[in-house]
C-alpha cells in the first residue's frame, strides 16, 4: 500500500527511527540549545562538546517528534562529527538545499550520511521536520541561550 | 435519517481525487467543506446584487444590506436569540473572543476580578485572556479536566467559590477530545456565584442544536467556516443588556453615532461592535450555510454524527497500538488518537498518500496536550457528509500503517 512513500520512509529512516543511535544527553558539554516547531509541537534539544581547536568532538540530542525529525537529528550527529563550526554551517546550507529541492550542487563527502533524507523535498510539509535539529545545533554553535528555543523555519 | 448520497452531491469538492485516490476528508473540525448553495449564494451576490451596505442610498446598497442583515436574522434564529441585535458579526471565533477579552475583560471586569477558562481550550480562548490579564490585572484561573477528558465540575465550582470570578469563558465542545461541556450546569454554577458565561461554540454548533436561552448563556460565539460556510465571518451573541454596557472593540466607520474631534458617540448594538465594511459576501454565504444546516435539521445531523462517532470509536479502539485520547460520555464528532509505533505526523503523511485527510499536531491546544502528557495526536473529525465507509478506510489504513512501522 505504501510503495509510493518508500522514498521518504526508506530502510535507513525506518531502522533509525525505531532505534536511534545517538539520542542521549551529554553529561558534560560546552554548548546546548533547544529547537521547537510551534506549528506541530516537535521539540529537540542538542548538546555539543568541542575538541581542542574548536571542531565538534561529540553531539547528543533528545527529540520528541516525528520519524523525520528524529532521524534527521540522529544522522546529523554523525555528519557533524569532527567538523568545525564553519564547516557545520556550510554543511547545513547544503543539506537545506537538498531537502528543499532534492538537488545538491555543493555536495561534498560530508553530506553522504544525510542522503537518506533526500526525498524530503517531495513532501513540502515535512521539510521543517528535517531542518529543526539543525537549527538547534546552529543555535548551540552560536551560543544561544538555552531558554530561547530556535524556531523552525 | 439523512440522505447521505444527496448531501454528498451538494459538496462539489467531495468528487475530487487526491494523489489519484478518492478524497476522504476527515478534517472538518479544522474547516468544513462548502455545499453548493453556499457557493452559489456568494457568487450570485457578486454577480447580481452587490454594493457596500448600511450607507448607500441606492437600490444595490439597499438590497445588499437586506441580504446581509438576513444573515443576522438567520444567526439569531439558529441560536434562539431573543433579539436580532444581539448578533454581532466578527471575522471568526478568534475575533469574537478577542472582542470579549478586550471589551468585557478590560472594559467591564475590574482589576482583581477573575476569568475562568478550562484546561481544554483552543489557544484562541487562552491568549486573549492572558493579554487582558497582563494589561488589566485580572486573574486567569484554569478549571481542570478529569482523565476521561471531562470538565472537573467540583474543581470548577471551587474556583468560583470566592466570588471574584466575573466571567467563565469556556469551550462548549473540545476540538481535541470531542467532549461537550455541560453548558446548563456551568451557567447554573457560574450564575450562582455571580459570574457570566461565554461559550466557544466553534465545534459544538456544527453537531448539535444550540439554544442560548435554554442553556442560559450570556455570550456564545462560533465561526462560519466550520459550519459549512465561508471563512472570514463569525458570530458573537451576547445578552443585549450586557452588550449595551460594553465599550466598543474597534473604532471606525459604521460603529459611530456621531463623530467630532473632541468626542464621538457609539452606535447601538450590534453596529457598535462592527467597525468598517464587514464581510458582506461572507455574511450572505453564512446565511446560506445556516439555511442549509437548518433544512437538514439538527436532529438528523446529531443522529448521523453520533452513529459515525460510535463507529469510529469501535473501529479505532479495536486496532492494536491505537489509543483514543479522551473518553467523555457526552461527545461530538471528533476523535483524537495516538499510535504506538508512529508519530502523528508520520501517520498523517501516510494517510494523505491514500487520499485521507486528518489533522496531526497539538491542534492549537498546547496546554491540553501537556495535561494529557502528549506532544501531538492525530485527529479524525466528521461532518454531515462523512460516511461509515470513510471511517473504515481510515481504520484499515491505520492497521497497515502500524504494520509499515513494524
Amino acid at each position: 500500500m505504501f510503495d509510493d512513500v518508500r522514498d521518504l520512509y526508506n530502510q535507513t529512516i525506518l531502522t533509525r527511527g525505531r532505534a536511534p543511535k545517538h539520542m542521549h544527553r551529554l553529561a558534560t558539554f560546552d554548548a546546548t540549545a533547544k529547537g521547537d516547531n510551534p506549528m506541530c509541537g516537535d521539540r529537540v534539544e542538542v548538546w555539543l562538546k568541542y575538541a581542542e581547536g574548536g571542531a565538534i568532538a561529540e553531539t547528543g540530542y533528545l527529540a520528541r517528534g516525528c520519524e523525520i525529525s528524529v532521524v534527521s537529528a540522529d544522522l546529523m550527529v554523525e555528519a557533524v562529527q569532527g567538523q568545525t563550526p564553519a564547516d557545520t554551517k556550510a554543511l547545513f546550507a547544503a543539506f537545506r538545499t537538498l531537502v528543499q529541492t532534492g538537488e545538491c550542487p555543493d555536495c561534498t563527502e560530508a553530506l553522504a550520511p544525510l542522503q537518506p533524507l533526500s526525498a524530503v523535498h517531495k513532501y513540502a510539509s515535512r521539510v521543517k521536520c528535517a531542518t529543526l535539529p539543525w537549527l538547534a545545533l546552529l543555535a548551540a554553535l552560536d551560543g544561544a541561550h538555552p531558554s530561547k528555543p530556535a524556531s523552525s523555519e | 435519517m439523512i440522505d447521505l448520497a444527496r448531501i454528498r452531491a451538494d459538496f462539489p469538492i467531495l468528487n475530487e481525487t487526491v494523489r489519484g485516490k478518492k478524497l476522504v476528508f476527515l478534517d472538518s473540525a479544522a474547516s468544513a467543506q462548502k455545499p453548493r448553495p453556499v457557493i452559489e449564494a456568494m457568487v450570485h451576490a457578486m454577480e447580481h446584487q452587490y454594493a457596500n451596505i448600511h450607507r448607500g442610498l441606492h437600490w444595490m446598497s439597499e438590497r445588499t444590506t437586506d441580504a446581509y442583515e438576513a444573515a443576522r436574522d438567520a444567526a439569531a434564529t439558529l441560536l434562539n436569540a431573543r433579539d436580532r441585535h444581539e448578533i454581532i458579526f466578527t471575522r471568526n471565533s478568534t475575533e469574537a473572543m478577542n472582542l470579549m477579552a478586550h471589551s468585557y475583560g478590560r472594559g467591564v471586569l475590574k482589576p482583581g476580578q477573575a476569568v475562568v477558562i478550562s484546561a481544554m481550550e483552543h489557544h484562541s480562548n487562552i491568549i486573549p485572556w492572558q493579554m487582558a490579564r497582563d494589561a488589566h490585572g485580572i486573574e486567569l484561573r484554569i478549571a481542570p479536566i478529569t482523565d476521561a477528558g471531562e470538565l472537573d465540575l467540583p474543581a470548577f465550582e471551587a474556583l468560583l467559590a470566592d466570588g471574584k470570578v466575573g466571567l467563565v469563558a469556556i469551550t462548549h465542545m473540545s476540538n481535541v477530545l470531542g467532549t461537550y461541556t455541560p453548558a446548563e450546569r456551568i451557567t447554573q454554577l457560574a450564575h450562582a456565584h455571580g459570574a457570566k458565561v461565554m461559550f466557544d461554540g466553534s465545534q459544538a454548533i456544527v453537531h448539535r442544536r444550540i439554544d442560548v436561552q435554554a442553556i442560559d448563556a450570556d455570550f456564545y460565539c462560533f465561526t462560519g467556516h466550520k459550519l459549512y460556510g465561508p471563512t472570514g465571518i463569525g458570530v458573537l451573541w451576547g445578552r443585549r443588556e450586557l452588550l449595551d454596557a460594553m465599550p466598543p472593540f474597534m473604532g471606525g466607520g459604521d460603529m459611530i453615532s456621531s463623530v467630532s474631534y473632541e468626542r464621538s458617540t457609539w452606535a447601538e448594538v450590534p453596529h457598535k461592535f462592527e467597525a468598517g465594511t464587514p464581510a458582506i459576501i461572507e455574511g450572505i454565504g453564512l446565511k446560506a450555510a445556516i439555511d442549509y444546516v437548518q433544512a437538514i435539521g439538527y436532529d438528523a445531523i446529531a443522529a448521523h454524527e453520533a452513529a459515525l462517532t460510535d463507529h469510529a470509536l469501535a473501529r479505532l479502539s479495536a486496532i492494536e497500538g491505537i489509543t483514543v485520547v479522551g473518553r467523555a460520555q457526552d461527545r461530538g464528532g471528533v476523535v483524537s488518537f495516538t499510535l504506538d509505533r508512529a508519530h502523528a505526523h508520520d501517520i498523517a503523511t501516510l494517510l494523505d498518500r491514500q487520499g485521507i485527510a486528518v489533522r496531526a499536531g497539538h491542534h492549537c491546544a498546547e496546554p491540553l496536550m501537556r495535561r494529557l502528557g502528549l506532544d501531538s495526536t492525530a485527529r479524525a473529525s466528521f461532518g454531515i457528509y462523512t460516511t461509515p465507509d470513510e471511517i473504515d478506510a481510515l481504520a484499515d489504513t491505520l492497521t497497515k500503517i502500524r504494520e509499515f512501522f513494524a
